[in-house]
């Protein structure tokens, strides 16, 4: 079952198309990646999903049905320009938002109070949000985001601005929203963090994606068949005559295999000749890498067409 | 509808709750009772001394009246001759001495009396009504010497005035009512000029900060842009009419418990008024009838007609420009400066009604002001000044609809205008865009 589903999304801006033709599938209860470059179009489909814009063509389904007046309640947003009303008291603040997605006036007290207890700022409630440090604030947008328990939460580039504690913090929170089955949309640039808690992605440049699917299945479609051993001794220089050896330092080589090639038969020949050895590791390239190459090359693909 | 009303108390209640809100809605009128107590003390000032005119009447022209003693000055006719009390004078015995000359020719018209004075020249609050004074009594002197009949005389003077009188409204003495619809409309055109600007720039200058906030982007993931943008709209209109009622109960109040405890005496500062207008001022008690006269017309006023359009206007007028307001607010980015130049459409129409209210309430059924009545953009400020001169019923209709149509077409327009504009960084945002947007889908 997907949560969402986009289908050849388009979006112009006057002459700038900022959506083009966009197609994925988020299935429910993932933590799903959506990558590319700034100004690649991202937000811009954020603001879709949360029907804070229309497409001007193309099917949004959330949970099998198309996008209506009842799902902004459904979806928790915090967008990467955070803002909040300075002069409100933090309490009425959140209230009001929560207000704002449906919740009754009892009901957002009663998450609000349990998310203060949890974060142990009890004492916040009656202080005006400028009285807040920034990462006080941040806090504070994060509650808003998740108060009234959407289905879908969407954060846009949720850890800027983060110090490392307050990163680990908002982590831990959306893994255990996370394993209570909330679907978790985490746009961002960096890729590092999507390779830590992203099961799926998609990879958005200029507007259009250009790769969708697991994170596993993307590294594995990407990979070049490297593989690093460690050994200990000498290797003989006849064994790996038929490889072809990428870089090798005093005790550590690696080697890329031709498509085809079996790894075992490989490791099993280096036995035989009697290296001794210490691991035998496939080298998967990082997101980062992927994402590097991808983006070069449509980028490319763009300028001579 | 329910989140409509949650942004419209929000807006509401943070605004009525500041400090700075409770400071202006308070200290104006209080404001208003210390200008009050300035001007009376003004008004009512006096030397402390009290100066002794002696007056010289070989002719005995005054023989029959008295000059009326003020606080500060008092008159003595003393038996003695101008020379000598030139030189009492000189003593400074008087300050003063008013020679009076003898009329040798009751035919001339004109008669220079002499003041002697020393080191006390006569303040011209004085001076005028000294000299009002004289005037009456050789004027009495000469019908007694001329020897003409007192009442036959009385019976030249009287007052012209031109009454219009309408043949379509059965009305009375319409000529107060010119002056008093005059005021009135005067009045109700301001307080609408005033009210559009001042909400309406508030209202700008919030969707403003929301946008340079960024909390804009969380605020419409939950709601939809035209409640946002209405909820603020009726969120301060609410804030002005708070505000204009309070105002309209402090300031009557204060100023009325200003006159009691501090005592001054209205006389006192319609005297002070009539000095400085040239003398020829209002006798206090044809000021208290003028008073009754204002008063009884303003009572004669169809306030069943006038008090629903006047809120009528208002709202029409206020929603127009707030929320043309609020689209100017949208298009601009953090650059107030910058963005001065998007209000300048708006303000030129709210400046232009001024005026041509102003015209209107002096000549109420011009084609300008029956034109500029109509027209929606003129109409909340100009209508109103004209409805205490009873305009034709079809002329009221007409601009109602036109209103309403108008502010319908200008809340949708500027809807469209802020659903895009609220979400534009960084850019600076022409006329020309701001066209398209409003047309895009």
């Amino acid at each position: 079952m997907n949560i969402l589903s986009l289908e050849n999304v388009r979006k112009t801006y006057d002459k700038h198309v900022a959506v083009d033709g966009v197609s994925f599938n988020m299935p429910k209860g993932c933590v799903f990646g959506m990558l590319g470059p700034n100004g690649a179009g991202k937000t811009s489909l954020i603001r879709i999903i949360t029907t804070i814009t229309q497409a001007d063509s193309g099917v949004v389904l959330y949970n099998g049905e198309k996008l209506n007046q009842n799902h902004p309640s459904q979806i928790g947003y915090m967008p990467e320009e955070r803002g909040l009303y300075k002069k409100m008291k933090v309490g009425d603040h959140l209230v009001y938002l929560a207000r704002l997605k449906g919740l009754s006036k009892s009901d957002a007290l009663r998450e609000i109070k349990s998310w203060f207890e949890k974060f142990g700022i009890e004492d916040w409630w009656n202080k005006k949000v400028e009285e807040l440090s920034k990462g006080m604030q941040q806090k504070i947008q994060f509650i808003s985001t998740v108060v009234h328990r959407p289905g879908l939460l969407i954060l846009d580039e949720p850890f800027s601005g983060l110090d490392p504690i307050n990163t680990n913090l908002i982590k831990d929170e959306i893994d255990e929203l996370h394993r209570n089955g909330t679907s978790i949309i985490f746009s961002t640039h960096r890729m590092e963090q999507v390779e830590e808690v992203c099961e799926f992605m998609v990879l958005i440049n200029q507007g259009k994606n250009v790769l969708e699917g697991s994170v596993k299945d993307v590294k594995n479609q990407y990979k070049e068949n490297l593989f690093k051993i460690d050994f200990e001794g000498e290797i003989p220089s006849d064994a790996l005559a038929q490889t072809n050896i990428i870089t090798q330092k005093n005790q550590s080589i690696t080697v890329q295999l031709k498509e085809g090639d079996d790894s075992n038969a490989l490791l099993r020949h280096l036995i035989q000749k009697n290296v001794h050895i210490h691991s035998f590791n496939e080298i998967l390239p990082t997101l980062n890498e992927i994402f590097i190459r991808k983006v070069a090359s449509s980028n490319l693909e763009k300028t001579t067409t | 509808m329910d989140k409509l009303w949650l942004i419209i108390q929000r807006e509401y209640l943070t605004r009525v709750k500041k400090r700075s809100f409770i400071l202006a809605t308070i200290l104006t009128p209080i404001a208003f009772g210390l200008f009050f107590i300035v001007v009376g003390f003004i008004f009512s000032y006096e030397d402390g001394d009290v100066k002794q005119i002696a007056i010289s009447d070989p002719g005995n022209v005054l023989s029959v009246s008295k000059i009326p003693n003020t606080k500060s000055i008092t008159f003595t006719k003393p038996q003695k001759d101008l020379e000598e009390l030139k030189k009492d004078v000189e003593d400074e015995k008087y300050s003063g001495v008013i020679a009076i000359p003898v009329v040798k020719n009751l035919q001339d018209k004109n008669i220079e009396i002499n003041y002697f004075y020393a080191e006390n020249e006569l303040d011209i609050d004085s001076k005028l009504k000294i000299e009002k004074s004289l005037g009456r009594f050789f004027r009495e002197y000469k019908i007694k010497e001329l020897g003409l009949d007192k009442k036959k005389l009385e019976a030249l003077e009287g007052d012209i005035s031109l009454s219009p009188r309408s043949l379509l409204n059965e009305e009375k003495d319409t000529s107060m009512k010119a002056g008093v619809g005059a005021a009135l409309g005067g009045f109700m055109g301001f307080i609408m000029y005033i009210t559009v600007f001042i909400y309406g720039m508030m209202v700008m200058r919030s969707v403003m900060e929301e946008k340079v906030n960024r909390i804009v982007e969380v605020m419409i993931s939950s709601v939809k842009p035209f409640q946002l943008m209405m909820g603020k709209i009726i969120g301060v209109g609410g804030v002005g009419l708070t505000q204009v009622a309070i105002w309209a109960i402090l300031i009557p109040i204060i100023s009325i418990s200003v006159q009691l405890i501090f005592g001054f005496d209205p006389e006192a500062m319609n005297e002070g008024a009539a000095g400085m207008s040239g003398g020829g001022g209002m006798d206090p008690d044809d000021m208290q009838l003028y008073a009754a006269q204002i008063i009884t017309e303003l009572k004669s006023q169809n306030w069943w007609l006038i008090a629903p359009l006047f809120i009528l206007y208002f709202l029409g007028g206020y929603f127009l420009y707030a929320s043309m307001f609020a689209a100017v607010g949208s298009a601009m980015g953090d650059d107030l400066g910058e963005g001065q130049a998007l209000t300048i459409p708006i303000t030129i129409p709210v400046v232009l009604a001024l005026y041509i209210m102003m015209v209107a309430v002096k000549s109420p059924n011009s084609s300008l002001a029956v034109w500029a009545s109509i027209f929606p953009l003129f109409s909340p400020i100009v209508m109103p000044s004209r409805l205490a001169f009873s305009p034709p019923a079809w002329q009221i209709a007409l601009s109602v609809v036109v209103l309403i149509a108008t502010c319908i077409f200008f809340v949708w327009l500027s809807a469209r205008i802020y659903r895009v504009g609220i979400l534009m960084y960084g850019k600076k945002v022409t006329f020309k865009e701001i066209g398209k947007w409003m047309f895009k889908g």
